[in-house]
């Protein structure tokens, strides 16, 4: 994990340096640019490897065989062995399914609440905008991680348990940036006058305030994609998140972590690589994105 | 002379409690007939806009009262149903072209919206009516189909306009409504106003703080200053014949040839 931890560090940094010129000239364009298509191909690379693992990994992911233990990469093996025998490769490209689907989950999940949230609360406003705030800190004050071990520990570990507590913990994050915005679109004129042609609240909010705030949806939930992969990824790590023999790539860092000792560092290293990979993207995409909705506002 | 269409008693609105407390709007009263032009005039911060809020119910007065033909309504709805009623006898065209309009909505779906809040018409019988108040205003079908963002000022303000009038209102509150199109524009719209007074026989509520616009558009005006009536009566005899200082003063504060600002500054 701490070779994951220092390879985002110095992608993150590289990535400020190298794109701050690139993020200039876009803001005033607004198009998504070279590093925002490269981000965009390489997801849907990694969706399509998701979508279709069962049919194209090589062979069983998990099929143990000991006496095959950290077998050097081969013509049935690509990438070797770990430490069970198991095809590195073929694990790799099952994992990429839980490593996906989990934060896919957890985005589309906090996004709909968060959302739904902030604009009742500027619709409604009092009392109950107030309140909506207050509750809203509540959870802000609470790590989305402890909140994932805390319900791990309760309902035992597993994706679900954990996969629920990040939808709540993420609702903060999406529900604060939707209801400033919505509530600076509420105060503009055309809001007054559709109110004053007796036009619904209802249709007000879903029909007239959503559309023009959905651009900074899309962008805050690419970004928290790649938080929740990081979170879900860590708690497999240390164990609460998927289970074995489940191949996640959380948790084939930390199976990894015996073999790093023993000088057998790919099954640690590559899972690693292919978190940063995803984070990075979709972080590049997310800032992509946020960029362009702040052009077009 | 027949019962005045909109009758203002007394209108008053202060803001804030205890020492913040300030008063935007003090005894105004006037009344509209219908078929009127009555033109609200005064500089920033006179209670202009104010006075239109409270009627049009965007603003809860704190005291007086405002009637339509007799029907009160001083309080603001409070609910859609009820707006929607009020919708039908006033409407408003706002300051602003570029944030009156929602930016991601052409401006044929925007009638259609309000014209389907309205009326129970049919597909083609909305697209119909879409086109009539587009034409009423100048607006073809090019530009009924654009959105917000590829229309120049003076096009958005006719949708606005033609928003406010889908409701086929009485009295339409024309909220410095020509203040931010720059002059040949502003010219466009006036005519274009008066032109749906004679066709549509609504009354207008023009605010502004401009004397000539005025003085085109309507034909009383009342000078409102910090929140009072100080003057009012026809528009033509008011300008040519201000008996307030105050009118004095906003009619010389005009700039023309040989005109000198430190003269006003001087007066204020």
């Amino acid at each position: 994990m701490t070779v994951a931890v220092s390879v985002v560090a110095a992608a993150a940094a590289a990535d400020d340096r190298l794109l701050a010129r690139e993020a200039r000239k876009l803001r005033r364009s607004g198009s998504l640019g070279v590093s925002g298509w490269i981000a965009i191909g390489a997801l849907v690379v990694l969706g399509l490897v998701a979508l279709l693992a069962p049919l194209i990994v090589p062979t069983d992911p998990n099929a143990v065989s000991l006496s095959d233990a950290y077998l050097p990469a081969s013509g049935s093996h690509p990438l070797g062995t770990d430490a069970s025998g198991r095809d590195l490769l073929s694990r790799l490209i099952m994992g990429s399914q839980t490593a996906l689907v989990g934060p896919l989950l957890v985005v589309v999940a906090s996004t709909i609440l968060g959302t739904a949230l902030a604009l009742c609360a500027v619709w409604f406003g009092g009392w109950f905008d107030q309140a909506v705030v207050r509750v809203v800190d509540a959870i802000f004050a609470f790590p989305g991680l402890l909140l994932a071990i805390l319900a791990t520990a309760l309902f035992g570990s597993g994706l679900t348990a954990a996969v629920a507590a990040l939808s709540i913990a993420y609702i903060p994050y999406i529900a604060r940036i939707v209801r400033s915005a919505a509530l600076s679109e509420r105060s503009l004129p055309y809001v007054a006058a559709l109110r004053v042609q007796g036009v619904r609240g209802f249709v007000i909010a879903t029909r007239h305030i959503l559309p023009n705030v959905s651009g900074l949806i899309v962008a805050n939930g690419t970004l928290s994609f790649g938080f929740v992969l990081m979170d879900l990824a860590g708690l497999s790590f240390i164990g609460l998140g998927v289970q074995p023999p489940t191949a996640d790539w959380g948790a084939m860092v930390g199976e990894g972590m015996s073999g790093v000792l023993q000088q057998q560092p790919l099954e640690a290293l590559s899972a690693s690589l292919l978190i940063v990979i995803t984070v990075a993207s979709v972080n590049i995409l997310g800032d992509r994105l946020t960029e362009r909705s702040e052009a077009h506002s | 002379m027949s019962e005045p269409l909109l009758t203002v008693q007394h209108l008053t609105k202060t803001f804030g409690r205890g020492r913040s407390e300030t008063t935007a709007v003090s005894e105004v009263s006037f009344t509209l007939a219908a078929g009127g032009s009555l033109g609200i005039v005064g500089e920033s911060g006179s209670g202009k806009t104010t006075t239109a809020r409270m009627i049009i119910g965007l603003e809860r007065p704190s005291g007086g009262r405002i009637a339509f033909r007799g029907h009160d309504r001083t309080q603001p709805a409070r609910s859609t149903k009820q707006f929607r009623e009020r919708g039908r006898d006033i409407q408003i065209v706002f300051q602003d072209p570029y944030t009156s309009l929602d930016r991601r909505q052409r401006a044929g779906d925007c009638l259609a919206e309000i014209l389907g809040v309205h009326f129970k018409l049919g597909r083609d019988e909305t697209k119909r009516r879409v086109g009539e108040l587009g034409e009423l205003v100048g607006l073809d079908d090019r530009q009924l189909n654009a959105f917000p963002r590829a229309l120049s000022g003076g096009q958005r303000q006719r949708v606005a306009i033609a928003r406010a009038l889908a409701t086929e209102p009485e009295i339409l509150i024309l909220d410095e409504a020509v203040s931010a199109l720059d002059v040949s524009i502003q010219a466009q719209i006036l005519n274009l106003l008066s032109d749906i007074r004679e066709k549509r026989g609504v009354s207008y509520l023009f605010i502004s703080h401009d004397l000539a616009v005025i003085r085109q558009v309507t034909d009383d005006t009342i000078v409102m200053r910090r929140g009072s009536v100080v003057e009012q009566g026809t528009t033509a005899d008011l300008l040519d014949n201000p008996r307030e200082s105050y009118t004095r003063l906003l009619r010389d504060s005009v700039p023309r040839e040989g005109w000198d600002p430190s003269t006003i500054t001087a007066r204020l």
